[in-house]
């Protein structure tokens, strides 16, 4: 286990994919190439290739998803594995369990993957150096989102999406708008567009829903903060909304929904300050006529239901890459 | 026992003494220190000390030795071999055990247990109010008799100002000092990490500078109020620092400490989520940390502290936020002194003192000093000795600390107290 990046082997090569953060570019670009071809293999009469026949992948789902754990689901039987799910948060956490008890049983179950999703950041590092230290690095691990830290998988959909539509990194602006306080999509997309080399990055929200130091959190990052989102918009390529969850718009962060609207709504006009072909992006699911206008989601600038197709390539590719051996 | 502590390194920060000098023990106390011994005296053992340091035993002004309540995590026997295998000679335990130490009868059982030989002496910090609950306060009269030095909340706020007054007001009519650790409980709820990049970053809730600024404004204000004495424990900020240096200034009898931790780390030494630096107050950033290191050498920060938590595995093999806060500290005290002591290149007088006889002028004991007539409370070690800081080697029951793995110097040889050899690496002569 490497210790400056647990997720990386002595050799440089991912063994668990735990977050963006200090992945270098050539293992994004690696992953986003992996996953071209796994585009086409859903459009076959047989939608699976034997990558991962004889391997089990266990869904650890500490908190309740449906999408994501779906996503896996799909992509790790498109690859042939076995895949066995667990919500544990009505299982053992409720009977006292402890998470690396829970981890060590399903590792005697023989697992090869732990897609793990977790309420709490860096939960997925612990489930690392707990197989590393009981030398079980064999067994990989795949963060499906952990607290507000990372949600690589879908950083990298956002990723192979972009490349899709933009090509190039290099000449982009891009918008990322909404709570990226408690976002850990937001913070695996920085991370990636940072080492993809992207030279304007726009933070857009209002004070109470970005982080201390925000400007500041990715070392050498070029983020920009925009309170105004009319300047945030202005000339981007890219618009990232994120989602606003429920229970953080009406309380001591945001006044009401129908404000955060008026603000930060991404509406068909606000729109028209980015660039006339500029992408719409959202990680799913959205409140309409909160965080984005349905003309918008509808439009066609939006590319939202082709990420949720590309999120499956791309979580077929992370997952042959660890566990299935060469390509 | 009669003990002659030989060709030692004799350093004594309270009367600025720095020379080669033997060290005479008889009856509990220090009967001599110089070349020749005191008229009569025959030493019944001898400590070699050559190539070492004889200073006063160390005292660390927060130390939890998790009794009562807390038994599985540590125990009196436990954190006293740790202390004296640290050279810590005398310490002050935060009320919260649990029960918390808000009954006298709690503290008698503490104080009665602590009282052994070889034992260091073990002063309790009283609970400010019944509970640590932040309504009602505690019998602050009969819990000193019983032997509390101070009063105070460990990490709990409280949280109504008007009670905090009265509290204040109360062990002020009495002259008890009151000792605070500064955290606006509001500011501070649901935070693990300091509100900076690094949280950011990992997507770890922030607890904010102002979070120790808002509530530190607030103690001093109360303590011009009242005029009591007020100690603030663990200081984590430099926005904190300016303020406590600013209310000394203006003559306000206020003092404060900070922890071995925050000397030397930052919120960068979280990592990939180690839960080893999961502490209260969290480690701030290292332009806070250089502030601090700064503050402790021009005196502005009285005393460095251990805060000495440990934490059994389960507690801590556990996602950082879940993870409960603390570190192991009692065998580290003077180690990481002396590593403070070398990198910011201060005299060994100076960088000791703020284990010696600054936190005995805190407590108002006649302790931490080489003097005759003092209590025989010594520690000598060899400062050239390094180790690597390793479970196996922690005498603590907790075997959590963020320095595990690093290499430090500084092997304490033999520790007394009350001239009783609590520790020794080797045997007498």
């Amino acid at each position: 286990m490497n210790l400056a990046n647990p997720q990386l082997n002595d050799h440089g090569e991912l063994i668990h994919l735990l977050s963006l953060d200090g992945l270098p570019r050539e293992i994004l670009h690696g992953i986003l190439d992996r996953a071209a071809p796994f585009t086409a293999v859903a459009e076959r009469e047989v939608k699976k290739v034997p990558l991962l026949r004889g391997k089990s992948v266990f869904n650890l789902f500490f908190e309740n998803s449906t999408r994501t754990r779906t996503t896996f689901e799909i992509a790790a039987k498109r690859l042939s594995a076995d895949v066995i799910n667990l919500n544990i948060n009505t299982s053992s956490a409720a009977k006292g369990e402890s998470l690396l008890d829970t981890v060590d049983n399903l590792a005697a179950m023989q697992a090869d993957m732990f897609v793990v999703r977790h309420a709490s950041s860096g939960a997925p590092y612990l489930i690392a150096q707990h197989l590393a230290a009981t030398g079980r690095n064999h067994i990989h691990v795949v963060n499906a989102g952990d607290g507000s830290h990372s949600h690589p998988t879908q950083g990298l959909l956002d990723m192979y999406t972009i490349r899709h539509y933009k090509r190039d990194f290099t000449q982009l602006t891009v918008a990322v708008v909404g709570d990226i306080l408690h976002s850990r999509v937001a913070r695996s997309q920085l991370h990636a567009l940072v080492t993809l080399g992207v030279p304007e990055i726009r933070l857009v929200g209002p004070k109470t829903l970005l982080p201390a130091s925000a400007a500041r959190m990715i070392d050498k990052g070029p983020l920009r903060v925009c309170h105004d989102i009319r300047e945030g918009l202005r000339g981007a390529d890219v618009v990232m909304t994120l989602r606003l969850q429920n229970e953080r718009m009406q309380g001591a962060l945001l006044p009401s929904p129908q404000e955060y609207f008026k603000s930060y709504g991404l509406t068909p006009e606000k729109l028209e300050l980015a660039k006339p072909d500029a992408i719409v992006m959202h990680p799913g699911p959205m409140n309409r006529g909160i965080e984005i206008d349905s003309a918008v989601a509808d439009g066609k600038q939006a590319v939202i239901l082709p990420q949720v197709t590309f999120g499956i390539a791309v979580r077929m590719a992370v997952m042959s890459m660890l566990a299935g051996g060469g390509s | 026992m009669r003990i002659e502590i030989r060709n030692g390194r004799v350093i004594d920060p309270a009367s600025g003494m720095d020379r080669a000098a033997n060290v005479f023990v008889a009856n509990g106390k220090i009967v001599g220190a110089g070349e020749t011994p005191p008229d009569g005296f025959t030493a019944e053992g001898v400590i070699d000390a050559s190539g070492c340091i004889v200073c006063p035993g160390l005292i660390d002004l927060s130390a939890r030795l998790r009794e009562p309540g807390f038994e599985y995590k540590a125990t009196l026997e436990s954190e006293m071999a740790a202390a004296a295998a640290g050279g810590v000679t005398r310490l002050v335990c935060p009320p919260d055990t649990d029960p918390p130490l808000d009954e006298p009868g709690l503290v008698e059982m503490l104080k009665y247990r602590a009282r052994q030989p070889g034992f260091a002496h073990v002063h309790p910090l009283g609970a400010l109010t019944v509970g640590l609950a932040g309504q009602r306060l505690t019998e602050m009269a009969e819990l000193a008799e019983a032997g509390c030095i101070a009063f105070g909340q460990a990490d709990v706020s409280v949280v109504d100002t008007k009670v905090l007054l009265r509290a204040m007001q109360y062990a002020a009519t009495f002259g008890f000092p009151v000792w605070l650790q500064a955290q606006d409980a509001h500011l501070a709820k649901g935070g693990v990490a300091h509100d900076g990049a690094i949280a950011a970053r990992l997507g770890l809730a922030g607890i904010p500078v102002v979070a120790e600024t808002v509530a530190l404004a607030t103690y001093l204000q109360l303590a011009r109020e009242t005029g009591g004495r007020l100690h603030i424990r663990r200081l984590s900020s430099a926005a904190g620092l300016e303020l406590v240096r600013a209310a000394r200034a203006d003559g306000l009898p206020v003092t404060c400490d900070i922890t071995t931790q925050h000397l030397h780390l930052c919120d960068r030494d979280i990592g990939f989520f180690n839960a080893h630096a999961r502490l209260t107050p969290p480690l701030r950033s290292a332009k806070d940390r250089a502030a601090l290191a700064l503050g402790l050498a021009d005196g502005s920060i009285d005393v460095l502290c251990s805060d000495h938590t440990p934490v059994d595995d389960d507690a801590k093999q556990l996602p950082f936020d879940e993870a409960e806060p603390g570190a192991t500290g009692l065998e580290l005290l003077l180690p990481l002194t002396l590593r403070w002591a070398s990198t910011a290149q201060l005299p060994l007088t100076t960088a000791l003192a703020r284990i010696t006889s600054d936190p005995a002028r805190i407590l108002g004991l006649d302790c931490g000093r080489i003097a005759v007539g003092a209590p025989a409370d010594l520690c000598v070690f060899d400062p050239a000795a390094r180790f690597i800081v390793s479970r196996e080697r922690l005498k603590s029951q907790g075997k959590n600390t963020p320095f595990l793995g690093q290499e430090l110097a500084g092997e304490v040889r033999y520790t007394l107290i009350d001239g009783h050899l609590a520790y020794a690496a080797e045997k007498l002569l």
